[in-house]
């Protein structure tokens, strides 16, 4: 894939969405290059996280709803009819804003993933429980009670135990919808701490709230506003010097 | 006008109350009315004899007292039932909340519960007149009255309580657990099975725990379809007794107040309250034991 500056790992070109007949996208044309993190940003309702949701069609989940124009995962448009769901899902993995583990052991749901895709082994399964819950930083609090349920955890466990669970089916896109919304101070810093680590090998995509977040974790960000996008660039340039009145306004707080 | 107010209030806590108090009152007094004719029953009819006899035949000269008969009669028809209530009604409640989508399931759902409003001695008929002569097609020897038939129809009775209380209980799974899912590339099976289902298994667990109480109360379908012959037996194309089909034979009857046959009446209740109550406390700790938080 690395093999040009035209291979972005997300794009989309012209895309409108429509829940029923009000319009939550507009015309947007963007591309999100590989292995770097991606902030979308702006005031609730500006269509973040539809926009966020259109790369591994969750929006399709919610009935009326209609996508416009190219939505491209590795210069393959999704939305056409040929593809895989399971595929796709399989490429791009989500992360959600309220932690929501399944209620079974902490090690069926990271092994959840893999046997859905089809591992049998029981230690292939075992080593890839390892190395996500590895990865997402929590093996160490967890290795000893590996079959306690997962709602059992803290807010911050649970939350990292998705994002492990999330990375159990290796997946090279990672989308975060406001992944350290409802968590306090130090369980935000550790997630942000992974998706600082996790970036050298994911591309990562997160919306947030929170404009030091952004500013802390992502290398572009994008600013939306009422389902249009204002400003598209990297993050040192948009919080320091956009170009566009409204951005500034809202990176400065004077609305939002 | 606060006095006033205040008796008011008392007055409707009084009220809702003395409601609740009813029902609580009217159980006591059915479980006392059982209790107090079987204590008579089983002072001429021993225990041993009602547990270990074969034969329940208090009607005869040579009358005998053994209950194992009515029992096997209503465990057959409710296994019977529930191999068809369960299965299917658990199909049902899967399609409904997980692949049906919103209108297709709001025209549905009271259309099988209409299921539930047709009176049974109806299907009592309709398994008498019409599914035992299409099963004579295939079981050229079974007889007329028959255990299968009755358990049959029975079990289409009872699958919208099972789909109707189970889709409820899969309904309020939170979105999250199957976006979730979905996300990981689940496909809709496998996150209705391995995610949606477990987490439902508390109610989905007592729409089986009331079917199964259903299925051992209910008393046209097999009163008519299944026969009125106390027959220990585990084979469903024998026609065979329930305890509450006997209740009904002998109700209908005209024994004198105070006898033997007027006692056997309460002990088969006596017998069918135990079972239902049990399974309804199973029911309540089935429930908690699966509850999810989440």
């Amino acid at each position: 894939m690395n093999n040009g500056k035209d291979n972005y790992a997300l794009e989309s070109k012209n895309v409108n969405f429509f829940y029923g007949s009000k319009q939550a996208l507009e015309n947007i044309t963007m591309q999100i290059p590989e292995k770097k993190v991606t902030a979308l940003i702006g005031p609730s309702g500006c269509g973040k996280s539809t926009y966020l949701r259109l790369f591994n069609r969750m929006n399709d989940l919610i009935a009326g709803t209609k996508v416009v124009g190219e939505v491209l995962v590795k210069n393959q448009d999704i939305y056409k009819n040929n593809v895989d769901l399971v595929e796709l899902r399989q490429h791009v993995g989500m992360v959600f804003q309220k932690s929501n583990p399944f209620p079974k052991s902490i090690f069926d749901n990271v092994a959840y993933g893999p046997r859905a895709h089809g591992i049998k082994s029981k230690d292939q399964i075992a080593y890839i429980v390892e190395r996500s819950l590895r990865q997402a930083a929590l093996w160490e609090e967890v290795k000893d009670s590996l079959n306690k349920n997962a709602t059992a955890l803290s807010g911050g466990q649970q939350q990292r135990l998705c994002i492990a669970r999330a990375l159990a089916v290796e997946p090279d896109v990672l989308l975060m919808d406001e992944p350290a919304s409802a968590l306090d101070p130090i369980a935000t810093q550790k997630i942000e701490e992974l998706i600082m680590d996790l970036k050298q090998n994911y591309t990562i995509v997160i919306v947030t709230h929170s404009m030091q977040q952004a500013a802390r974790v992502s290398d572009l960000t994008a600013f939306f506003y009422m389902g249009q996008l204002i400003e598209f660039g990297p993050t040192s340039k948009i919080f320091t010097n956009p170009s566009n009145t409204r951005t500034e306004d809202y990176i400065t707080g004077k609305f939002g | 006008m606060r006095n006033f107010q205040f008796y008011k209030e008392k007055f409707i806590e009084f009220l809702l109350f003395g409601c609740a108090f009813l029902s609580v009152i009217a159980t006591i007094g059915i479980a006392l009315t059982l209790i107090v004719e079987a204590i008579a029953f089983f002072k001429i009819v021993s225990l041993k004899e009602f547990f270990t006899s074969s034969e329940w035949t208090p009607m005869f000269s040579e009358a005998k007292y053994g209950i194992a008969p009515l029992i096997a009669g209503t465990f057959l028809t409710t296994i019977i039932a529930l191999l068809v209530a369960i299965p299917f009604g658990t199909i049902i409640a899967v399609f409904l909340s997980e692949y049906a989508n919103k209108k297709f399931r709001e025209a549905i759902k009271p259309v099988l519960e209409v299921l539930t409003a047709i009176p049974t001695v109806v299907f009592g008929y309709f398994a008498l007149l019409f599914i035992t002569p299409k099963l004579q097609v295939l079981l050229p020897d079974l007889p007329g009255f028959n255990v299968l038939s009755a358990g049959l129809v029975m079990g289409v009775m009872i699958i919208p309580y099972v789909s109707s209380l189970s889709e409820d209980a899969m309904q309020s799974v939170p979105n999250s657990l199957r976006e979730g899912a979905y996300a990981l590339g689940a496909t809709k099976l496998r996150t209705a099975f391995t995610v949606i289902f477990p987490a439902a298994l508390s109610g989905i667990t007592s729409s089986y725990i009331l079917a199964i109480s259903r299925a051992v109360g209910e008393t046209m379908i097999v009163a008519i379809a299944a026969g009125m012959q106390p027959n220990l037996t585990l084979n469903p194309t024998e026609p065979a007794q329930t305890i509450t089909a006997y209740i009904v034979q002998v109700s209908m009857g005209d024994l004198p107040h105070g006898t033997i046959g007027y006692q056997t009446i309460f002990v088969a209740g006596l017998v069918l309250f135990i079972f239902t109550f049990l399974f309804n406390i199973l029911g309540v700790y089935l429930r908690r034991r699966f509850r999810e938080v989440y």
